[in-house]
């Protein structure tokens, strides 16, 4: 249609449920579209998610705020949140954390990304707790604000070792992609930042797991997409 | 002006999350800053933005020391009550508890209050496998985020307290809503409580 889309009482309500849950699943996502249009009774279509978020985005750009779709780097599942455009660092999180919990989580940010595969050991964020300029941490401490960030998504957790949520990927892809430029790693698939992924041993480049198996689907001898070599990792 | 507008959208959504009461002067000072000018201007048109983008109305609970709240604008659906975030449990606890403040006239001691909720196997001294530490939740989260208000009864020694609905509760929710809630828990008419009933259809 033509018309600038209105918003209603539909849209403002899974606006609002969306930001609550810092961030929501695709499927999620759809039965809450679902549940807004019925409960205002706006018309519904259920293949008309799309629209019916560019709706509230198109309201949300002169915020300088967006509801973001994204994908998660370990099932490959869509993932909604709202992200504020405007931020130059991780200003959302500033309201809810400490100085010195900020100063934390930048640094295991810093591990994260630098890192082979994506994530960071707590044996070693443990470790950074020490050197904060801050104040130092104690270990008790620091692995009690570990849980903190896990709880509220920021981080994710795997067998002692943290890589950074859906969440935060969603959020400050941005930052990150500015932030960390000569380091933060790019998709070869998809082009969007990859904090866990599998590279090439010969070239270099790198890929999301779910955008590599999506790819190797249905071939027996791998190879790069760059460079042609075999695929030296497993492929997931 | 524009730039201040979002600016302070982004500043109250942030401190709604928390359900942290607005001081004025915070506004002034974060965000308004040099535009003291147009601070009415700047505040109307944020509340106008809240509310067609969001759904949410900027309201002063306080017009004495201009201190503001946001409140849900959207019709209640099915099964939300009060609530707008993950926090279901708490606010199920709360909307209980207005309830009977409601039931009882409004105003209820504190020793009534712990002695209902007792029969709810809530207890004051021991830590809840839902809400943790009841007695801080109800006497200082509530009260902190204006659902409750709680004054001290003069002459009491120790201390009595009573509790009535606070500001935030008034707004975001009503006698008759509460109302029916009771009604339904019950199985009965709203009709049943009549005086209740005259109370709410005035609110």
């Amino acid at each position: 249609t033509l018309m600038a889309a209105q918003m209603t009482n539909a849209h403002r309500r899974f606006l609002q449920v969306l930001m609550s849950n810092g961030i929501t699943e695709g499927s999620e996502a759809r039965k809450l579209h679902q549940h807004c249009c019925e409960t205002d009774k706006v018309y519904y279509a259920h293949d008309k998610l799309d629209d019916f978020i560019s709706t509230i985005n198109s309201h949300l750009q002169p915020l300088f705020m967006q509801i973001r779709k994204g994908i998660s780097e370990d099932d490959g599942r869509a993932h909604y949140a709202v992200v504020n455009l405007a931020e130059t660092e991780v200003t959302k999180m500033a309201s809810d954390y400490t100085e010195i919990e900020l100063e934390l989580f930048r640094k295991t940010m810093d591990l994260i990304i630098l890192s082979e595969n994506g994530f960071a050991s707590s044996t070693d964020i443990l470790n950074l707790a020490d050197q904060l300029k801050t104040k130092k941490m104690k270990k008790k401490e620091a692995e009690q604000v570990l849980k903190v960030f896990v709880e509220d998504k920021w981080l994710s957790e795997k067998n002692g070792e943290y890589t950074l949520h859906t969440r935060c990927i969603i959020e400050m892809e941005q930052y990150i992609l500015s932030n960390y430029q000569d380091v933060a790693r790019k998709c070869n698939i998809c082009h969007s930042l990859a904090i866990q992924s599998q590279v090439c041993e010969s070239c270099g480049i790198g890929m999301h797991l779910p955008c590599v198996r999506k790819y190797f689907r249905g071939q027996t001898e791998p190879r790069c997409p760059k460079c042609n070599e075999f695929w030296s990792c497993d492929t997931p | 002006i524009p730039r201040q507008v979002s600016e302070l959208v982004q500043f109250l959504l942030v401190k709604d999350q928390k359900k942290i009461p607005i001081k004025r002067a915070d506004m002034l000072k974060n965000i308004i800053r040099e535009y003291r000018d147009a601070y009415s201007e700047i505040v109307k048109r944020a509340d106008r933005t809240l509310q067609e983008v969001f759904g949410l109305q900027l309201v002063e609970i306080d017009t004495k020391r201009h201190i503001y709240i946001l409140i849900n604008n959207l019709p209640r659906a099915e099964g939300e009550y009060l609530c707008r975030g993950k926090e279901k449990e708490k606010m199920g606890l709360l909307l209980v508890i207005l309830s009977f403040i409601f039931m009882k006239g409004n105003s209820v001691k504190d020793s009534a209050l712990w002695e209902f909720l007792h029969l709810l196997r809530v207890y004051p001294g021991k830590q809840h496998s839902v809400f943790g530490d009841v007695r801080k939740l109800v006497t200082e989260e509530f009260v902190r985020q204006k659902y409750l208000e709680t004054t001290a009864i003069p002459l009491t020694d120790p201390p009595e307290f009573k509790y009535q609905w606070g500001p935030r509760a008034e707004k975001e929710t009503s006698k008759k809503d509460v109302l029916n809630f009771v009604a339904k828990m019950q199985g009965k008419d709203p009709t049943f409580w009549a005086s209740q009933y005259s109370e709410a259809q005035t609110n």
